[in-house]
Formats: C-alpha cells, sequence, structure tokens
C-alpha cells in the first residue's frame, strides 16, 4: 500500500460490519501515517468505530471522508460521517451519556465527543445525518491543552 | 497502442482554419456521447461489469465519454492525471475491481479497455467527408492516444483497487475462531483475538459458557490482548458474557487491558467497575490459582509467562 494514497482525502463506504474493520483499519493507517500516538490513535479509531457503527445502524448506511489536515504546525485528521437516514431529532438527548433509542449503551456519540478534540453534528430529520470530528496529532508534552 | 505518440496532436497544423485534433475530438465525444455509450455498453468490459441492466452500462459510458471530452478540451492527451479523469476516476476503479473479481487478469482488463477505441473510432471516422484523408487521421491519432491513456488510468485505479481487495481480506482474516482452553482444574481462559463483532461475540459467550459447563470452571478468563479496540459494543459484551459467566457460577477476569485502551475507555464513559480485571493471562491465572488455594509462590512473571504466551499465540 503505498503512502501517498493518505495524503489525499479518502471516502469508505459504510454498508456492512465488514465495511466497519475496514473504516477501523484505514482510520489507524491514517493517523499512524502523521504521527498520532498509540493512545490518540486508538482514541481516534474508538471514536470512528462508534460513529462509524451509528451511521450503519441508525443511519441506515452511508460513507466516511478521511481528511487528512496539515496547518503548518501540526496535523490532524478530519473525519465526516454521513448518511441521509431519519436524523437526530432531539440532538440534545441524543448526546446524553447512557440515551439510547435501541438496546445500546448510549455512549456512543457522548463518549466519540470526549475522544477526539473537535466534534460538530448536523442532522435535519428526515434528511439524515453528518457528524464530523477532527484529531490533532499532539507533542507529546503534556502541558499542551487537550480537548475540552 | 502507443501512447508516446507525438505532442503534435494537439497544436494545429498549418491549414489555419483547422482547430487542433484534440479540440475537434473533444466536440466529438460530446456530440456522440450517447451513439458511443450505446456501443460501448456491448463492449465486454460495461457488458461483463454491468449484468442487471444495459441501462447502467450506457449510463456510466456516457460518463466515461464526457470525462474524455474534459481531458480532450484541456489538450493533456496523454496526461494520466488530467483532472477530466477525476469525475471517473472511482467509477473506473470500481469497474476494473469487479472485473477482477471474476478472475480475469490486469492484461484482460486492458484489452477490454484497448477495445473501446475501435468503436468509438469508427464513429469518429464517419463524421469526416474523406474517412481516410488526413485531417480524420489526426483526429484518429489523437484519439488513439487518449484511449491508451484512458487505459493507464484503468490500470492504475485496478492496482490499488487490488491492494485494497488484499488488505481487507487480511483484515476478514482476524474474525478466525476462538478457542476455549482449560488452564487449569475449574479454571478456563479464552483469548480474543481480532474485531469482536456481535456475530462473533455470541459465539465466544457460547463457547466459554458450554466450557464451563464441560470443566466445571470456577473460574473463566477474558484475555483482550488481542482485541485492537474496544468501543461501547465491544465493552457491552464483554459485561454480557460476564454476566452470563456469574450466572453459571463461574467467576469472569478480564485480561490483557493495554493502556492505551484502558484510557480510551475510560473518556469513552464505560464503567467496567463490576468487572474483575487483570493486566495480563499470566495475572489472571495467579489470581484464580490463589483463590482456590493453590499456592504457586511468589508470581515470576517469567514462571507463568509460558502460559500466558501459550494461550494469545
Ligand atoms: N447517524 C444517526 N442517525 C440517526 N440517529 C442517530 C444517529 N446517530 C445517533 N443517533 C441517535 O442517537 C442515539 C444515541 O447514539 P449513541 O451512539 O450515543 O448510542 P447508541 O448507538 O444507541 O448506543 P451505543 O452506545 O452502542 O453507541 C441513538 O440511539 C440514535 O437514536
Ligand atoms: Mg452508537
Amino acid at each position: 500500500m503505498r503512502a501517498a494514497r493518505h495524503a489525499a482525502p479518502a471516502t469508505l463506504p459504510i454498508g456492512s460490519d465488514a465495511d466497519l474493520a475496514w473504516v477501523r483499519q484505514q482510520v489507524r493507517q491514517a493517523a499512524a501515517e502523521l504521527g498520532f500516538g498509540l493512545v490518540q490513535q486508538t482514541k481516534l479509531v474508538t471514536a470512528a468505530s462508534e460513529l462509524a457503527r451509528n451511521t450503519l445502524v441508525h443511519g441506515g448506511g452511508g460513507q466516511v471522508r478521511i481528511t487528512p489536515l496539515d496547518t503548518g504546525q501540526s496535523q490532524g485528521l478530519r473525519l465526516d460521517f454521513v448518511d441521509s437516514g431519519p436524523g437526530i431529532r432531539d440532538l440534545e438527548q441524543a448526546m446524553t451519556d447512557g440515551y439510547t433509542s435501541g438496546g445500546g449503551l448510549g455512549l456512543g456519540l457522548s463518549g466519540a465527543k470526549r475522544l477526539v478534540h473537535e466534534f460538530e453534528v448536523d442532522s435535519r430529520p428526515g434528511e439524515g445525518t453528518t457528524v464530523t470530528v477532527t484529531a490533532w496529532a499532539t507533542p507529546v508534552s503534556p502541558s499542551r491543552p487537550g480537548p475540552p | 497502442m502507443q501512447v508516446s505518440v507525438s505532442v503534435s496532436v494537439s497544436v494545429s497544423e498549418e491549414n489555419a482554419e483547422q482547430e487542433p485534433a484534440a479540440q475537434q475530438v473533444s466536440a466529438f465525444l460530446e456530440r456522440r456521447r450517447e451513439q458511443i455509450a450505446q456501443r460501448w455498453a456491448d463492449a465486454a468490459l460495461f457488458r461483463t461489469v454491468f449484468t442487471v441492466s444495459r441501462d447502467e452500462a450506457v449510463e456510466a459510458g456516457r460518463a466515461v465519454a464526457a470525462a474524455l471530452a474534459a481531458v480532450a478540451a484541456s489538450g493533456r492527451l496523454d496526461d494520466i492525471r488530467a483532472s477530466g479523469f477525476e469525475a471517473v476516476r472511482d467509477q473506473l476503479g470500481r469497474m476494473a475491481a469487479s472485473r477482477a473479481r471474476t478472475g480475469i487478469d490486469p492484461d484482460g482488463v486492458a484489452r477490454e479497455v484497448a477495445a473501446l477505441r475501435e468503436p468509438a473510432a469508427e464513429l469518429l471516422r464517419a463524421e469526416f467527408e474523406d474517412p481516410n484523408g488526413p485531417e480524420a487521421l489526426e483526429c484518429v491519432v489523437a484519439l488513439t492516444v487518449l484511449m491508451g491513456t484512458l487505459r493507464l488510468v484503468v490500470m492504475e485505479t485496478a492496482v490499488s483497487a487490488s491492494e485494497e481487495l488484499i488488505a481487507r481480506q487480511r483484515e476478514q482474516l482476524h474474525e478466525v475462531a476462538t478457542p476455549v482452553i482449560k488452564l487449569w482444574e475449574s479454571t478456563v481462559a479464552v483469548p480474543l483475538i481480532g474485531t469482536l463483532d456481535s456475530a462473533r461475540s455470541q459465539v465466544v459467550m457460547e463457547s466459554l459458557l458450554d466450557a464451563i459447563v464441560a470443566e466445571r470452571a470456577r473460574y473463566a478468563i477474558l484475555d483482550i490482548t488481542g482485541v485492537p479496540t474496544v468501543d461501547s459494543l465491544v465493552a457491552q459484551h464483554l459485561m454480557k458474557t460476564v454476566a452470563a459467566a456469574r450466572l453459571m457460577g463461574a467467576e469472569c477476569i478480564v485480561s490483557g487491558i493495554r493502556p492505551a485502551i484502558a484510557q480510551t475507555i475510560v473518556h469513552l464513559g464505560i464503567d467496567l467497575g463490576t468487572v474483575l480485571t487483570r493486566g495480563s493471562l499470566a495475572d489472571a491465572l495467579a489470581y484464580a490459582l490463589s483463590r482456590q488455594g493453590v499456592g504457586i509462590g511468589p508470581v515470576a512473571p517469567a514462571g507463568t509467562a509460558p502460559a500466558a504466551d501459550a494461550g494469545v499465540r
């Protein structure tokens, strides 16, 4: 696999459990190539796993766009999870720890938010949901402020 | 088919009123897009990829013809990076991958792409009063260069598509069966490796519960050293398994939670407080043994490591 492929954005389908495994694998690889540490990789991959599963289970499938970011000072990865499912009617409720409309733990959305630096949900009932997260590869210095 | 035909095709010849061949080819591809797409739909490449409906094949052919028109308009007939190809790069990749899945080799795909040239060239020649005159010839040469470039673009996407196929298969290999092993009297362990999706965790739970019954086990160790990601679904499966083992009268110990995963679980908000955990499989076994009154002395990690290694392999 050529490293150069990750310098450009990539779009992956989310339509099956096998796709979820592939998304996790590709996010991990992209994060590793951008210099994310092991803990950061694990956090981002876990957030991606939650959001991709929401796209599949609640959104009825969709896709994820993986975009490497480079500000010159730091390197990051942006992930856009897009579906055209039913949307989220009450976002505040959905973001509450433990709220689930199915049989889950209800920690996917709220937990993913805590695992990344930037988190945004754009959802219109009846039209679909886009969840965008960004994580930055932070230097190993503990003085840098973490995610809010 | 040669791609190295001279660049002069995009430069106007001595005849001043004559448009450059590349522009003429571009206009032709626009004007005759429908006819070209209809003919391509019956060519091997499109016919075998779009097996459900011919309309789909025609639609795909239109898209490819439009992309070629854009490339020709930009004059970059022999440039596989020409931006005009972007619109169809994904589609071409999927087509190549679909051909590859049927077992056809890359040469075969290349030949099928090459075979798209003749139907288009035939239509192109028919546009000229003299189909064999110099002007027609120049345009056919330009088209030939362009189709050669298309072939290279397809080959390139085919290569990356098959790389992806191999990597995907490798990922799925992770989903191997998970054996439950008896570590000691009354103690069973299951080393989990790979993705713990719902289907697989169901299998794990069932075989673990069976083993608890068969071995009359009082301790069951779930080792997750080989699980790369613990998200809320995996955690939920683990907790259900622990609860079920408890109902069978066995105490469950989860081992092998790596530091990065421990931190992630905490941020995710998962409470594993009710679950007994130990750092390694060896520690978990030492705990189970000590609870059964089996003295194994001070646990030297080196002493118990072989058992742990044998389990995780
Ligand atoms: N893409 C989406 N489309 C529609 N609804 C969604 C989407 N993502 C989340 N939701 C709604 O938000 C709720 C909370 O999502 P969250 O991921 O936190 O929990 P969950 O998926 O139910 O359980 P889990 O903890 O296993 O992820 C869901 O139950 C669902 O109703
Ligand atoms: Mg969820």
